[in-house]
């Protein structure tokens, strides 16, 4: 076994660094995530819509989401910005529009079956009791939503964050660069370098989602009873 | 939009295309196997094994495929494990498959009441013929929905193939882009390989879907008068 | 007169938490005799069936087969179940196969019977229940009914022993039970060894040699049908009649 080459991890900042760089991911992953609750939200409650043309745009864009791989909706905003809008946008602006886009077309889909899913007589029951439209939404139908709607949230968090792990490849200064810089750094030093490091993104990234499938599928569970 | 140049660099593409799709058939096809064994593994409950395997998907579901292949491609050789682009692609796409696999044959498997295995029981057939013959079956019909949006879901993982120095799509529209400033045309072309790729799948799978649900395979409704 | 085919001594059994679900029940059946069951639900009868047919493990007794100790941690477990036949409440056919092949799968792979062989058997049992026409039919295409008289005729192809039945017409529309019933009381004419649970009290009268009456995991009676019926000794099994008598209002 090569005895030199976990020092790397404890040489200088090194490890910090790597944490650093999965911040930066952790950040996209939580703005996009959030940003994609409220927008989905609202997606969710147009798609309910009776207009046939609007539920037909909504199905083009939860279809082209559907079968384009994020990394082609990356490669689409980061490198098709810069020529059409003239502007040079980063990789983490462009990592944030494209997991929004493809967060709110998730969310968007959850919420519309979550409300449809809901007994029309719990709208009913709410409008005998005399109550509004507004009201009924916010005391009856969306906390239910909500709270149905968490282990796939959560589900959903988790996949986001495994996938900023492409936003290497246009640029953006996260983790696995950094691990490279690191490695490149310790060429002669530690020629082993690689194996640990990649090893420990791997544990990295394993800590991080771990807990959050855990708590979805706890939550599940509690959901079926 | 550049047609004479979108005419002359689209075999690029098609070839991008081919090799990825060569790599992906034999990952799902590793992937699927994986994960029947694994969740035969968890369903007869060996000891050793099932914890293994319980490991296994909890490693594989909760880490990025290019991770997966960093560490393969780059890592593994300063232990002296030296393997290929392919071979790392297709381990990865296996390694990361297998896990979600898995979890539809389980979750197709526990579906199978289990008065299904006990009036098989009945009938004298031995704990491993009622798995065969009865159970995996049902299981299998009940798990294709999920098995179908898994391998579409491992071909758009695919995208990452460049990491491991495969000329992948990706790889082939980031050359011609850098090379050429041709970006609608790759970034055109690129997703037009996409759709030819998943469109015509993904509706083939949703057929499939359907027919398999008008087959009604399914526990045997105890609802009287049925 | 005839060999006791099975026989049952002390039987007790109970789940987690010290719930004794049968207590110290002894039982016993000669070849060709059927004996009914009855009582209240939740008192233990289908479990007991469900210990005759080593589904079950039990905590302590012995059952007898043909005078040899079964038990459900035996290594031949699966060659004891073929012989004794069980049917259920909720048919369970195998739903990915055709009615013909849900009569053929355990004879072809578990007895290694002929193919020829077994098929014919299964289409003149078929005919037996008046179902021929659906031999390739898928299981969820048939009524309650029918299914249930393959349900039978899928345990009969096993040429078993004996018969378990375990309320087999709970679940059918009241005009099926007849349909279901006429085979089994007709098998009882042919000279089946059978151990039915049922509610149906009237087949249960034409159709038992025995009736056992069960109540909180113990027999409390045992007689034959026209005295069980009739003159019921103890007063348990007087209550338990009479919940299916109504008082006109």
């Amino acid at each position: 076994m090569q005895d030199s080459g976990i020092q790397v991890l404890f040489q200088g900042t090194n490890f910090l660094r790597l944490w650093e760089g999965l911040w930066v991911s952790l950040k996209i992953a939580l703005i996009s995530m959030l940003l994609s609750m409220i927008l989905g939200i609202i997606l969710g409650m147009i798609m309910t819509s009776k207009s046939k043309i609007i539920r037909f745009i909504c199905r083009v864009y939860l279809e082209i989401v559907r079968i384009l791989p994020q990394l082609v909706l990356l490669f689409i905003v980061y490198f098709g910005a810069a020529k059409h809008l003239g502007m040079n946008l980063s990789g983490e602006i462009s990592a944030v529009m494209v997991f929004t886009f493809w967060g709110t077309a998730e969310m968007g889909d959850l919420v519309r079956s979550a409300l449809i899913s809901i007994p029309a007589h719990q709208y009913e029951s709410g409008y005998g009791l005399g109550m509004t439209k507004l009201q009924i939404y916010r005391y009856i139908i969306i906390p239910q939503t909500i709270r149905r709607l968490l282990p796939s949230l959560i589900n959903l968090l988790t996949r986001m964050i495994k996938t900023t792990s492409l936003i290497v490849l246009i640029g953006v200064v996260e983790v696995v660069k950094v691990g490279k810089q690191i490695i490149d750094a310790s060429r002669y030093s530690n020629p082993t370098a690689a194996l640990w490091v990649y090893g420990t993104i791997f544990v990295m990234y394993f800590l991080i989602c771990y807990p959050f499938s855990k708590i979805s599928s706890y939550l599940e569970k509690k959901i079926k009873d | 939009m550049d047609i004479e140049f979108i005419r002359s660099y689209y075999p690029m593409y098609v070839t991008a295309a081919k090799m990825t799709l060569g790599i992906a058939f034999f990952g799902i096809i590793l992937s699927l196997i994986i994960g029947l064994v694994c969740s035969m593994i968890k369903k007869m409950n060996i000891p050793v094994l099932k914890t293994i395997v319980n490991i296994y998907i909890e490693l594989s579901r909760n880490t990025p495929l290019l991770i997966q292949l960093f560490f393969l491609y780059f890592g593994l050789p300063k232990m002296g494990i030296v393997l290929s682009s392919r071979t790392c692609a297709t381990l990865g796409l296996a390694f990361l498959g297998g896990s979600y696999m898995s979890e539809a044959f389980r979750t197709g498997i526990d579906n199978v009441a289990s008065i299904q295995t006990e009036s098989a029981l009945s009938l004298g057939f031995t704990r491993w013929q009622v798995f065969v013959h009865i159970i995996m079956p049902q299981a299998i019909a009940t798990s294709i929905p999920v098995l179908c949006a898994n391998i579409i879901f491992l071909i758009k993982e695919t995208s990452v193939f460049s990491a491991v120095a495969l000329a992948d799509l990706m790889y082939v529209a980031k050359d011609l882009i850098g090379i050429h400033y041709k970006t609608d045309e790759a970034l055109f072309m690129l997703v037009i390989s996409y759709l030819i790729i998943l469109l015509p799948i993904s509706l083939i799978f949703g057929w499939l879907e359907r027919r398999m649900r008008y087959a009604g395979f399914g526990n045997t409704s105890t609802v009287p008068g049925n | 007169m005839s060999e006791e085919i099975l026989k049952v001594e002390s039987l007790v059994k109970s789940y987690e938490k010290d719930q004794k679900v049968l207590h110290n029940i002894s039982f016993s059946l000669q070849r060709g005799e059927v004996v009914v069951i009855v009582g209240p639900s939740g008192c233990g009868k289908s479990t007991f069936l469900r210990c005759l047919n080593l589904l079950e493990p039990i905590d302590s007794g012995n059952i007898l087969f043909k005078g040899h100790p079964i038990n459900i941690k035996d290594k031949n477990v699966h060659e004891t179940r073929q012989q004794i036949g069980m049917v259920f409440q909720s048919y369970e056919l195998f739903p990915n196969k055709t009615i013909l092949g849900n009569l053929e799968l355990a004879p072809l792979k578990v007895q290694k019977r002929g193919k020829q062989e077994v098929e014919e058997e299964a289409l003149k049992l078929l005919e037996r229940v008046n179902l021929t026409e659906k031999r390739d039919v898928y299981p969820r295409q048939l009524s309650g009914g029918q299914k249930q008289r393959v349900a039978i005729i899928r345990a009969l192809i096993m040429h078993p022993e004996i018969l378990l039945l375990d309320e087999i017409t709970a679940a059918l529309d009241p005009e099926m039970v007849r349909e279901v019933l006429q085979v089994v009381l007709q098998l009882a004419k042919d000279g089946m060894t059978m151990v039915i649970v049922t509610h149906e009290m009237e087949f249960a009268r034409a159709v038992a040699d025995q009736v056992v009456f069960i109540d909180q995991g113990g027999i409390v009676e045992e007689a034959e049908p026209k005295d069980f019926f009739e003159k019921p000794k103890t007063e348990r099994a007087k209550q338990f009649l009479d919940t299916f008598h109504y008082e006109t209002v």
